[in-house]
């Protein structure tokens, strides 16, 4: 049935762009938890992560020409990590932590001043232009039932989950995640218990970061292009979708963004059904801010609710 | 002492702040009084320099700075007893239609002569009100859009085809070519794309052919799986593009990746090679026109296209002939006009009567081509191949 395969075909489509968005959203949520700062330049590791990574494969297929496609996205994304948690420690180190204890607006500037100083050295390093990604993963359509997938696309999906479930191991098992669970609740405390608040903080900051970038040699493995400005929408759409899920929260943030990549796809598909008309794909991305509001004006908390750190 | 010390910093800033303000240079800004400092002719050059379309607006720069250093090589404009030479101010509108009326603003006060621009028909059509406000003329080497020669100014003139033209071109080629009895149509919603897409989509409706989808995207998109799905279920012969290619390659992409085995057919804006650098697999799917004729093919092309890479080291995207003609155009005009008047040169060139390296130039009441052809293209073996010219 010709309807339903597109239902299906499109909520494929909202699976894979869900998962980038959770990714990229885990990262706002934990900072947020741990020090209650939105931080915009988020967006922009995720940037830098995807250029250092396509800075590496060319580099690394220069060097090594037999290596095969996995294996540069596997370097790319070793190399794209590393830079990223470096660039996002020294951020951290420098632009935030002398402002851990002032009043809310002065990270927030000073985050979007990261984020337009990222950009900027991007476009001076990478160039103005828009930079083609190569094919490392086949991009030949394979039919899986009605829907039709591709090798990278099913990479995204699945590297996402794996890496989602590592995350949420790492936060409830390990002492680390013992420590960021502390320290989100009342630093001053963990303190007291013998938890280094800076560390953990770093630490939040570098796994984010982590996430980021592995987001963002996906991001630019699926649609094949790269560019100094690619990490402002993804961005703003993945913070819309830690609010919706519950910001602070880290299921929540994985929910949110995987609903928020679903109604995406589903919305751009199914609006101009449902608006009987007036309103055509290119409404896709209202559509996405409008459940967000009504999310927001009926549960204001998020769908899982929000946790903030306890500013005792 | 620690007073002394934090005024310091102040005071660096206030003088800062005072040294930027204060006399600017003398430039009109209308008319008549625009004499240039020096014996310099300034000709401004409008295009994306950064963002997705920045190939293009290089590409269009090179052909017009290719053109001025021929000009001052050549020994200048000679206009009564003194010698000018000409320098082209270039700017960048980044594609925003915002940004274009910025930038026009401050090219009109800069004092030129004529501009050479700007590339996006979203920018050239608010820009063009500030161009006829001060009587500077604009020539646009790419800009295809009806409504830009449609408002009437004296001051707007194109050296490219008009969509109208285009858009016929491009349906009759669905029709004939494609052999396509249902077509979907998609646009990004800028003044280009949407003008192309409508033209397209009232002929193929006028000569009988099915418009089964109609979608929309944004110039600044890059997931186009959502609205390509909903195409693939209405099973068309054919996909029309209106759009520019860094949009249009990961369209193709994305058409490729989603197992729809249809044809893409695109406007000049996705006629270009880094289309195919962005396609990847999908660029095979593409059929294209351009809003002239094929450069190569004419007398003077092959050897502009070696001059090109010479100096620049890369190839000619698409409208770099047309940047170049158009200087030459300004050029032509101030020689004939005999003044560097804003006025007389803005009538000069309505009466151009020019053999350019893009064919036989003169332009109509409107300011469109009088001779506008179209060329459509094909990707084959990873590259632009020609098919043919209407004329």
């Amino acid at each position: 049935m010709a309807s339903f395969d597109t239902f299906l075909q499109q909520v494929f489509n909202g699976l894979v762009l869900g998962s980038l968005y959770a990714l990229i959203a885990l990262g706002y949520t934990m900072v947020y938890g741990i020090v209650n700062l939105i931080n915009f330049a988020h967006g922009d590791v995720l940037m830098v992560g995807a250029l250092t990574a396509l800075s590496a494969i060319t580099l690394t297929h220069a060097l090594v020409p037999g290596l095969p496609g996995w294996g540069l996205m596997i370097v790319g994304m070793l190399a794209a990590i590393v830079v990223c948690i470096l660039l996002s420690l020294l951020i951290e180190r420098v632009a935030y932590r002398p402002l851990r204890n002032a009043p809310r607006l002065a990270p927030l500037i000073t985050a979007i001043g990261v984020s337009i100083l990222l950009q900027t050295v991007a476009m001076i390093i990478w160039g103005r232009n828009h930079l083609s990604y190569p094919q490392l993963l086949s991009a030949d359509p394979i039919a899986v039932g009605p829907a039709t997938v591709t090798a990278t696309k099913l990479a995204v999906i699945f590297l996402s989950a794996v890496i989602m479930l590592g995350l949420l191991v790492l936060v409830q098992r390990t002492r680390l995640g013992r420590a960021m669970r502390a320290t989100a609740e009342n630093a001053r405390v963990a303190g007291l218990m013998g938890v280094n608040p800076n560390a953990v903080i770093a630490a939040t900051f570098a796994i984010g970061a982590a996430l980021a970038a592995v987001a963002g040699v996906m991001y630019a493995a699926v649609y094949s292009v790269a560019h100094f400005y690619m990490g402002f929408i993804p961005g703003l759409k993945a913070f819309t979708a830690a609010v919706l899920g519950g910001i602070g929260n880290i299921p929540g943030a994985m929910i949110g963004g995987i609903l928020l990549g679903l109604i995406e796809a589903l919305g751009a598909g199914y609006i101009d059904q449902l608006s009987g008309g007036v309103f055509g794909s290119n409404y896709q991305d209202v559509f996405a801010f409008i459940v967000l509001c009504a999310v927001l004006i009926l549960r204001p908390s998020g769908l899982l609710g929000e946790r903030v750190a306890d500013r005792a | 002492m620690k007073t002394f010390l934090k005024a310091i910093p102040t005071a660096i800033t206030l003088t800062l702040f005072l040294a930027g303000c204060g006399p600017k240079p003398e430039a009109g800004t209308a008319g008549k009084a625009a004499a240039p400092a020096g014996d310099v002719i300034r000709i401004g050059h409008v295009a994306p320099l950064s963002g997705g379309d920045a190939h293009l607006g290089k590409d269009n720069e090179n052909g017009a700075r290719l053109a001025a250093d021929e000009i001052n090589a050549a020994g200048g404009v000679k206009i009564g007893d003194k010698t000018y030479r000409v320098e082209i101010l270039g700017e960048d509108d980044k594609a925003d239609p915002r940004e274009g009326t910025l930038v026009a603003q401050k090219l009109v006060d800069a004092g030129v002569l004529g501009v050479v621009g700007h590339l996006n028909s979203g920018s050239s059509i608010p820009a063009s009100k500030i161009y006829r406000d001060a009587d500077v003329v604009q020539i646009s080497p790419s800009s295809t859009a009806i409504k830009y020669t449609d408002q009437g100014f004296k001051t707007t003139f194109r050296v490219v085809a008009n969509d109208r033209q285009q858009g016929t071109a491009m349906a009759n080629y669905a029709i004939d070519a494609l052999k396509a009895k249902t077509v979907a149509v998609v646009d990004d919603r800028t003044a280009y794309g949407q003008g192309l897409a409508d033209v397209v989509e009232k002929v193929l409706k006028e000569k009988g052919v099915n418009v089964v989808a109609r979608e929309y995207t944004d110039n600044k998109a890059s997931d186009f799986n959502a609205i390509l799905t909903k195409i693939r279920a209405t099973k068309p012969d054919a996909i029309v593009y209106g759009g520019m290619d860094d949009t249009a390659g990961p369209m193709a992409k994305q058409i490729h990746q989603l197992g729809i085995k249809v044809p893409m057919l695109g406007g000049d804006g996705a006629c270009t090679p880094e289309f195919i650098k962005l396609a990847g697999d999908g660029a095979t799917l593409l059929s294209c026109s351009r809003a002239g004729e094929a450069v190569e093919k004419l007398p003077r092309g092959a050897q502009f296209m070696s001059k090109y890479k010479a100096k620049f080291g890369s190839e000619v995207q698409i409208y770099a002939p047309y940047s170049y003609d158009a200087v030459y155009i300004i050029v032509e005009a101030i020689r004939k006009a005999g003044s560097l008047d804003r006025a007389a040169i803005t009538a000069a060139v309505a009466a151009t009567d020019y053999d350019g390296l893009t064919g036989h130039i003169g332009f109509d009441p409107k300011g469109d081509l009088k001779s506008g052809a179209i060329s459509m293209f094909k990707v084959q073996d990873g590259q632009l191949t020609y098919l043919s010219t209407s004329r």
